[in-house]
């Protein structure tokens, strides 16, 4: 069936109006840059100018590129835009290198202090909200974005909402990664974990984060086909619920209309409590609904199969959504929350173990009819092994929200392992299987440059995951075990500083672990750059047997 | 439109919904049964977890649990446990004189446990957990006590530190002579080479260096250089130094003085524990 679509437009009035809007937003910045005492937000509001003046000029560029060169339909007569898409793999696997890498040196820190060379700027303290901000909403939100830009479009028939707002939700998002993480650097932090941006960055994600939803919105609004994927449901449910998360949790009063600091509009437990409320969701929507949405495209795409279970797609996305949301107190167990609180946040963790398991079952069982591929397309592989961690992570994680397991592994390392096993594993597995499925499909080549860089990635990842988190989890329970020893007459068996000692040759297998996972990265940016190129690497793929085979087979 | 486009699945033998995103195409396969049970048996655990202990909110209060058991109720049990156990040991540590604890087998037994884990939690991070000291942190394995190492010195030094914020803390005040312009830089090289040669024989030092130590530093050190324990002053003579031996910092000591700071722990740690921290101490092997 062949789709009635126009080439698109840029809309003369948005223009002005965005236009406008940067204006108003550069005067501001000026204000700001003139009246504050801060160095480091006179800093932002000069970063702010010069993006915004670039922003304008950009917005004009666009207009003549699009309305006056025109564009090509893909073959099926919709105008996609491919460009967008395009812009967000690169990004992704720019910030995915950026925050690995501060990772690593984050993990070399604790097992060698002296790498914190007493410099502010290289602080353990202040690295690591440089890292956590770059792996989760720099890596993990570019590839959110790209990867919801491409698949509604898809999935919809209908070209992306808006010819600037994407744009903008793009380069705004790009912008907002810049402020939150020199901000870190010059000592800029609300100090609430995953939310430490101050209120003037929080403002500007909120606008961009309204126009991505309205993008999306927009282009599910125009879709030519009846129903909405599986897949756009995560995607707006992660889009939504990021944004209520995101104001609720970053209410505050800053000191002066040119002063980065703010306070938070909750105090003591509450605070507490709607912080870990975020933090959880963050987990929740972010990296799991997010991320599930991609599973949801990705499997069937690359295995060419069908969904194994509507109905379990629609039985474990409602479930998914309901009871997430209930399960944040439980990161405050034992603490001065309401033990109702405490309570609710156990029970409705247990009860989401199933609802997480039903996208696990949905990707894998999508398998049945083309696990032999398992054997010959390392991308599919990838994808495969990251569901199966998600399972893994997923099943751990009501695990360890139980109070008596809790009591254990609370301020442990074993957090950081589940955590990592999560992000590492399933997070950045599927999110790289996506790269590698979209980057041929975006630049039309006909496959990655080399499956085999593909495989080496794979396994060099993988052995570093496993050592990340094999050495968290004997680390974790040995310091949790270490905490809670007594000696016969009552006292502890093992001071603090004991406990930290021990941990040490498993902070060195960990950041081992994490340098194996970023050469496995490193290999896959080159093998997309080659791709890019246009290059095809000269391997012994299955194709190239057969048709070595036949070739001999037929005497040439 | 999508009941029509309703296929049958080659592979699996299993219709499909008729609906098609992007070549994706949907099978009708049931949940499966054992996830379905899971799920519910999980809810159920949830909700019977939820009518025993105190789970949902109400208006002006919160559903107390048909247990009626607390996260608190549960500590303050446990606490006063621990505390019957130990409260006969504690009691009697408290109100017996330090040199009877440490000569009763199971009392001194006792306090020595304590002692230890306390030692870990409040005095390794200074003292290292072997009590072997830092640079500006004493060792407390040896017998070079800068304050004394009897039993009563050292449960004196724990309660109430060394320039410590209690009133009673112990204090002494080292001149700076460069800084406050006591002495010339001349002045203070001889002296510094006069205190080096008083534990190295191998230096010599002229009789200026001699004088002036006689005049500045004899009223604290002592004339032979041994130290004093009432002003907390160190033994110059022996090769144990709490800073470093080198010569320059010998230097920047008699010019800059130093004034490091035991915290006080009266008042932050109990008293059978002080108790119990200073017969540790002093069974470290220099106790006097």
């Amino acid at each position: 069936m062949a789709y009635q679509n126009n080439p698109p437009v840029v809309n003369r009035l948005a223009q002005s109006l965005t236009t406008a809007c940067l204006a108003v937003g550069i005067i501001l910045a000026v204000i700001i840059a003139g009246k504050t005492s801060s160095g480091a937000m006179q800093f932002h509001a000069f970063i702010i100018i010069a993006s915004f003046l670039v922003g304008i000029i950009a917005i004009f560029n666009l207009g003549a590129r699009i309305n006056e060169d025109g564009l090509e339909a893909s073959p099926s007569g919709v105008f996609y835009n491919n460009t967008i898409v395009k812009y967000g793999v690169i990004a992704s696997a720019f910030w995915g290198i950026a925050g690995f890498l501060v990772g690593d040196v984050l993990a070399w820190q604790l097992a060698f202090p002296v790498l914190n060379f007493d410099l502010p700027w290289t602080n353990f303290g202040r690295l690591r909200p440089l890292h956590t901000s770059a792996v989760i909403f720099a890596f993990g939100g570019n590839v959110l974005i790209a990867t919801s830009f491409y698949v509604v479009q898809r999935t919809c028939k209908a070209r992306l909402a808006g010819e600037i707002a994407p744009w903008f939700v793009f380069w705004g998002y790009q912008l907002f990664i810049v402020l939150a993480a020199t901000g870190y650097l010059l000592g800029i932090t609300q100090s609430k974990e995953y939310a430490e941006p101050e209120w003037y960055v929080d403002l500007w994600l909120t606008i961009v984060w309204v126009v991505y939803l309205l993008v999306f919105l927009g282009t599910l609004w125009r879709r030519k086909e009846p129903h909405i994927y599986v897949a756009n449901w995560f995607y707006l449910a992660f889009i939504v619920t990021v944004a209520m998360l995101h104001l609720v949790n970053n209410a505050s009063v800053p000191v002066s209309f040119v002063n980065p600091k703010s306070y938070s509009a909750f105090s003591g437990v509450q605070d507490a409590l709607t912080q870990w409320w975020y933090g959880h969701n963050a987990v929740g929507f972010f990296l799991t609904a997010g991320f599930l949405g991609i599973m949801y495209y990705f499997v069937p795409k690359r295995a060419e199969r069908p969904i194994y279970s509507y109905r379990l797609s629609i039985v474990h996305f409602w479930s998914l959504i309901f009871l997430y949301i209930w399960a944040g107190p439980h990161h405050l167990h034992y603490t001065a929350l309401p033990d109702w609180a405490q309570t609710l946040g156990m029970t409705f963790s247990v009860m989401l173990w199933m609802p997480s398991w039903g996208g696990m079952i949905n990707g894998l069982m999508t398998l049945s009819g083309a696990w032999d591929k398992l054997r010959t397309d390392p991308v599919l592989k990838m994808l495969v092994v990251s569901v199966a961690f998600y399972g893994m992570s997923t099943f751990e994680g009501p695990l360890m929200s139980i109070k008596a397991v809790n009591g254990l592994s609370h301020y442990t390392d074993w957090t950081i392992g589940h955590v990592h096993s999560g992000a590492l594993g399933w997070v950045a597995f599927v999110s790289f299987g996506a790269l590698y499925c979209l980057t041929p499909w975006l630049w039309n080549r006909k496959g990655l440059y080399s499956l085999k860089l593909v495989n080496i990635h794979f396994w060099v990842s993988t052995v570093g995951i496993l050592l990340y988190i094999c050495a968290m989890w004997v680390s974790g329970i040995m310091q949790g075990l270490m905490w809670r020893a007594y000696t016969d007459l009552g006292f502890l068996e093992y001071s603090f500083v004991e406990t930290v000692a021990a941990m040490q040759p498993y902070f060195i297998i960990r950041a081992i672990g994490g340098l194996l996972f970023i050469i496995g990265s490193l290999v896959m940016v080159y093998n997309l750059w080659r791709t890019i190129r246009g290059d095809i690497a000269d391997e012994a793929t299955p194709e190239n047997i057969d048709r070595a085979i036949a070739a001999q087979a037929l005497g040439e | 439109m999508s009941e029509e486009n309703k296929k049958i699945d080659e592979f699996s033998g299993v219709e499909t919904t008729g609906h098609e995103w992007d070549d994706i195409k949907e099978l009708n396969n049931p949940m499966p049964r054992w996830w379905v049970w899971t799920f519910i048996v999980t809810c159920i655990w949830g909700f019977a977890y939820m009518f025993l202990y105190p789970s949902w909110p109400l208006i002006n209060d919160y559903y107390k649990g048909y247990l009626g058991e607390t996260n608190r109720d549960r500590v303050h049990a446990e606490l006063s446990m621990v505390a019957q156990e130990r409260g006969q040991f504690s009691e009697r540590i408290k109100s017996m004189d330090l040199e009877d604890i440490d000569t009763d087998r199971e009392l001194h037994v006792y306090a020595l446990e304590g002692g230890r884990a306390a030692f870990g939690d409040n005095c390794a991070p200074c003292h290292g957990t072997g009590a072997q000291g830092f640079v500006g942190y004493p060792n407390l394995n040896d017998d070079d006590w800068i304050w004394g190492g009897s039993l009563e010195d050292i449960h004196y030094t724990i309660s109430y530190g060394i320039r410590g914020v209690h009133d009673d803390t112990r204090l002494n005040d080292m001149p700076a002579y460069l800084r406050d312009e006591l002495l010339t830089r001349d002045e203070i090289e001889s002296v510094a080479t006069y205190v080096q040669s008083l534990s190295d024989k191998s230096v010599t030092a002229s009789s200026e260096g001699q004088n002036l130590f006689m005049d500045n530093c004899a009223l604290c050190h002592g004339e032979d250089g041994k130290g004093l324990r009432e002003f907390g002053a160190p033994n110059l003579t022996d090769a144990i130094t709490l800073y470093v031996t080198d010569r320059d910092s010998i230097v920047d000591i008699i010019s800059y003085s130093r004034s490091g700071v035991m915290p006080t722990w009266n008042g932050r740690l109990d008293e059978a524990t002080i108790k119990s921290l200073a017969i540790y101490v002093h069974s470290l092997g220099g106790g006097e």
